[in-house]
């Protein structure tokens, strides 16, 4: 079997593992797995090439449940893992599954960093904002004010915008998702896999033993469209119910609008533009917060050179100056002397 | 010539100039961190290697890295011994000092020997400078030198004089003055310029006015040495008899890095090096950085975890994984190595020792992280150990450390040290067929394959992403004993840390026999590690020659240790355990052995002198 037809023949049965998934029944993550295992067949990729790395906590058990090459790391650690992996062997597609917990506070640095570098890392947050594998305490991204097992008196911490973190730190590729809302967590999962560089998805997650509900407002059918924000590329920013409400931007700041009420027209709103070189809009969006409908979609898809091409292009131009190195060149360079 | 020497600078005054025969000597430079004086120290070793001598050299500066102008704890300094005879340190006490200020002069006149030679750069004794010091008097001129023969040379001075001609601004020009005394001790031993004119010329090339500069204050130094009979002796040191072959200078950090990426030759498997600056290891990284014409990968990673845990991802990867660091990185990488450990991959970690705890002394040498690399983990976690001894052995320590971590699949500390990771000795570059070769094999076949089933080592199986049907996951939970899937049964867990232990434990059964200097049994075993190699050879060296029973033994393997070590203990009345550390091996030793060892410790910054372990041999037998 060659390599092309052995992916052509792939299907979600593929990415199976033998393993007992031991997620609580629920839990948003299964979500991820289930939409993974259906992406990764079409990307035209052997199954032999996906490498998965995670940390620790709930989200990280992830790598266990699929049919790839998988590392299970320490926490908050995964993206530096990662990243030598995906140096060393560039043409393996590596993907990171972590968590809020996992890479916002322990792991922050390695997580601004990988942003910045931009390797070919795909790297999924489930953002559930809260500790699930050590039982409920309030993570970077627990709302002010919540009580939670460390925090009983609620929580004094400001939480941040793992988005905004992302834009912050020089991401190419950055987008938000939800577990339940299958067709957009794939779609956006297709997004980011097909991006070089780079790519980020924060994944709203539910954990239903610890902050279960947290995402009722965004996922209820009925009301959810009056509080989130679909982004497309190129087009007005609309959300609502009825699809008559919008984003209009005055000066540096949004505010929204009702179509047809003080002769507001869809030419007034905010036109979504991921591609835009310095963000400044993606930036905004990702701090919207209650009144400000929450964005879901692509923030922001800027390609850049990766850093595996730049790598490969130094050893490239070091061979091209000196000639590929040999063990003698290497013994013998330097300042050398003879004694008879 | 006819420049204008001005002789009543030149002391002693000298009227029959005689040459002397040495067998060694011992050259120190000392200034301000901002005088050059480690650039003129490399460049006297590379005169003194083209000789053909037999040398070591020890670097010594502040961790400031421009400490204000003048101040005692600003100095710098670079001491050299060189020989006709094999050369195992840099030596005790200079012969000749060079001292570029007052600063300079005082932080290192108490190890100069009697009756040396200090030469100093009499301009610089300024009052302001003086005062910095803290001299309360001018030492050139009251009675505090009378035990040494002093040359006092306006070094800033004469440097601008003889560079008058070339225009430059006398700032820069004084900038030279580090080639003025250089051209001073070139004429003190006779040693040709030309050499040295070439390498200037070349290191600033497209630079010509600063190299001619340069070589014009290395001749007029030599020219003035000469001119006005500075030195009532001069000296020859023979050429030595060491082993005919072609000879490079190597510090320890260079060697270990030439030695990663021999193994990775040799394996024919790429190296990546995943590393953070941290002195005094900074330097493989840089060594490694400029050589990508090989297959090696450097990244220079967001801190020391990241360092480690990239070099992981690489290892895992399948390619050599290598990362570098010094004691507080040690500490940052320790959860990561516990990981390794889990996962049963290969993996170097380089510890280029320097004195704790915590920040401590960031640019000094001490051997105190032994205890942390053979047990500082959490949970029982063994990793190998080995130890270098000098620079030169930093290069077959590196491949002998990738040899261990690639045939039992484990991470391997490697510890050097600031010693010998910054000095130079001269290495005999070896014949490529004389090298061991080193086989990697990547296991390829699916068939009955499971991740954790072991070979007659214990070792499991090597297998890149990317091979197909053979995917499987790794992970730091504990493990099933043969598929590597997640296991809580509480006999797996205590069957799969005994396995890992035997494991590392096996390494002991390919250790070579032990190689002693000295009577195979009697009164005293002096046993060392690391890089106090050279101090403890001499001393026993001095001690046999009066007369003394003494062996001495030097353990490159620290986990496990040498199954034939014990036995070797129990046929020595007395055994000595000189260490930079307030006595780490000698816990080991009487942990694993019950024996009773004498500690002899040293936690200064700084390297035993010969005399301190000869002084402590001679009062036990
Ligand atoms: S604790 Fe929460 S996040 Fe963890 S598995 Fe259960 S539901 Fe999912």
């Amino acid at each position: 079997m060659n390599e092309m037809s052995a992916c052509q023949e792939l299907t979600r049965k593929d990415f199976e593992s033998n393993q007992d998934v031991r997620w609580c029944p629920g839990c948003g993550d299964y979500a991820l797995l289930e939409q993974v295992k259906r992406l990764l067949p079409g990307l035209g990729i052997p199954r032999a090439n996906f490498a998965f790395i995670s940390g620790i906590g709930c989200s990280s058990r992830f790598p266990y449940y699929l049919e790839t090459y998988g590392l299970h790391g320490i926490h908050g650690r995964a993206p530096a893992i990662a990243s030598g992996l995906k140096l060393a062997r560039p043409e393996l597609s590596v993907w990171v599954v972590t968590g809020d917990g996992d890479s916002l506070a322990i792991g922050g640095n390695h997580f601004i960093h990988a942003m910045r570098r931009n390797i070919g890392l795909k790297i999924i947050l489930l953002n559930n904002r809260i500790y699930g594998l050590t039982k409920g305490q309030c993570s970077p991204t627990s709302e002010f004010g919540k009580s939670t097992k460390s925090t009983p008196m609620g929580n004094i911490d400001r939480p941040f915008s793992p988005v905004s973190v992302a834009l912050g730190a020089g991401a190419g590729f950055v987008a938000r998702t939800i577990d339940n809302d299958l067709q957009h967590l794939r779609q956006t999962l297709k997004r980011a896999a097909e991006h070089p560089g780079t790519a980020f998805v924060e994944v709203r997650q539910n954990c239903v033993v610890f902050n279960d509900g947290a995402n009722d407002p965004i996922n209820d059918k009925d009301t959810r469209n009056d509080v989130r924000m679909l982004l497309e590329h190129g087009k007005p920013l609309r959300f609502g119910v009825d699809g008559n409400r919008g984003v209009r931007i005055r000066g540096f700041e949004p505010e929204i609008v009702t179509l047809g009420e003080n002769g507001v027209t869809e030419a007034d709103l905010a036109v979504h533009d991921e591609t835009s070189a310095h963000g400044g809009l993606a930036f905004c969006l990702s701090q919207f917060a209650a009144p400000l409908p929450l964005p879901l979609g692509v923030f922001r898809a800027v390609e850049a050179m990766p850093y595996e091409t730049l790598n490969a292009g130094l050893a490239e131009e070091a061979r091209r100056k000196r000639g590929k190195g040999t063990l003698e060149q290497l013994l013998s360079g330097g300042h050398t002397w003879n004694v008879n | 010539m006819n420049k204008q020497i001005p002789k009543q600078d030149c002391m002693p005054a000298a009227t029959v100039r005689r040459v002397e025969e040495l067998d060694r000597a011992i050259v120190r430079f000392a200034g301000d961190s901002g005088d050059g004086m480690q650039l003129t120290g490399d460049a006297f070793a590379k005169i003194i290697a083209s000789g053909g001598y037999d040398f070591a050299t020890r670097p010594d500066y502040p961790s400031e890295i421009r400490a204000p102008t003048g101040t005692l704890f600003g100095v710098s300094g670079y001491q050299i011994q060189f020989s006709s005879h094999e050369v195992f340190t840099s030596g005790d006490a200079p012969d000749v000092l060079v001292a570029m200020n007052p600063a300079a002069l005082k932080t290192n006149l108490a190890d100069v020997k009697r009756g040396g030679a200090i030469i100093v750069n009499s301009s610089a004794f300024t009052d302001g400078n003086l005062s910095k010091a803290g001299y309360q008097s001018n030492p050139l001129e009251d009675a505090s030198l009378t035990d040494y023969r002093v040359y006092r040379v306006d070094i800033s001075g004469l440097t601008v004089r003889a560079l008058e001609s070339l225009g430059l601004p006398p700032k820069e020009a004084g900038r030279c003055k580090n080639y003025y005394a250089l051209g001073l001790v070139l004429c003190l031993y006779g040693r040709p310029l030309d050499a040295e004119e070439q390498r200037i010329r070349a290191k600033f090339a497209g630079k010509a006015r600063i190299a001619e500069a340069n070589v014009t204050a290395l001749r007029a130094g030599y020219a003035y040495a000469e001119a006005c009979e500075m030195f009532v002796t001069t000296y020859v040191v023979r050429p030595g008899n060491i082993k005919p072959g072609v000879y490079r200078s190597l510090t320890g950090n260079q060697a270990a890095a030439l030695g990663f990426v021999t193994a990775s030759e040799l394996a024919g498997v790429p190296l990546f090096l995943g590393s953070y600056p941290i002195t005094p290891a900074t330097d493989i990284l840089h060594e490694l950085a400029a050589l990508r014409h090989y297959n090696v990968k450097t990244f220079q990673a967001e801190d020391e975890i990241a360092g480690i845990c990239s070099a992981i991802g690489a290892a895992y990867g399948g390619v050599l994984g290598v990362t570098s660091t010094s004691g507080p990185g040690m500490a940052l990488k320790t959860e990561a190595l516990g990981l390794t450990a889990m996962l049963e991959l290969p993996l170097v970690i380089i510890n280029v020792q320097r004195a704790g705890p915590s920040t401590g002394l960031p640019t000094k040498v001490e051997q105190s992280d032994l205890l942390q690399a053979v047990y500082g983990r959490n949970g029982e976690c063994p990793v190998p150990v080995i130890a270098a001894s000098s620079p030169a052995d930093c290069f077959d320590c590196a491949i002998e450390a990738f040899r261990i971590a690639t045939k039992y699949m484990t991470p391997v500390i490697l510890l050097s040290d600031g010693g010998i990771g910054n000095a130079a000795e001269p290495w005999r570059i070896p014949d490529l067929a004389d090298m061991a070769p080193f086989e990697i094999a990547f296991r390829t076949d699916p068939e009955g394959f499971l991740p954790y089933a072991r070979d007659a080592n214990l070792a499991r199986a090597w297998v890149r992403p990317g091979t197909p049907g053979m995917e499987h996951r790794l992970g730091g939970l504990e493990k099933d004993f043969l598929t590597g899937d997640i296991s809580h049964n509480p006999l797996n867990h205590q069957r799969m840390v005994e396995v890992r232990a035997a494991k590392v434990a096996g390494i002991a059964r390919e250790i070579p026999p032990l190689a002693i200097s000295g009577p195979r049994e009697g009164d005293l075993l002096v046993v060392g590690w690391g890089g106090t190699y050279g101090p403890i050879v001499q001393a026993c060296k001095q001690a046999e020659g009066a007369g003394k029973s003494v062996a001495h033994l030097h353990l490159r393997y620290l986990n496990p240790l040498p199954g034939d070590l014990e036995e070797t203990l129990s046929r020595y009345r007395k055994v000595l355990v000189p260490e930079l550390n307030l006595g780490q091996l000698s816990r080991l030793l009487r942990e694993r052995f019950l024996r009773d060892v004498v500690v002899l410790s040293k936690v200064q910054g700084k390297s035993f002198t010969q005399a301190e372990i000869y002084d402590r041999i001679m009062e036990l037998c």
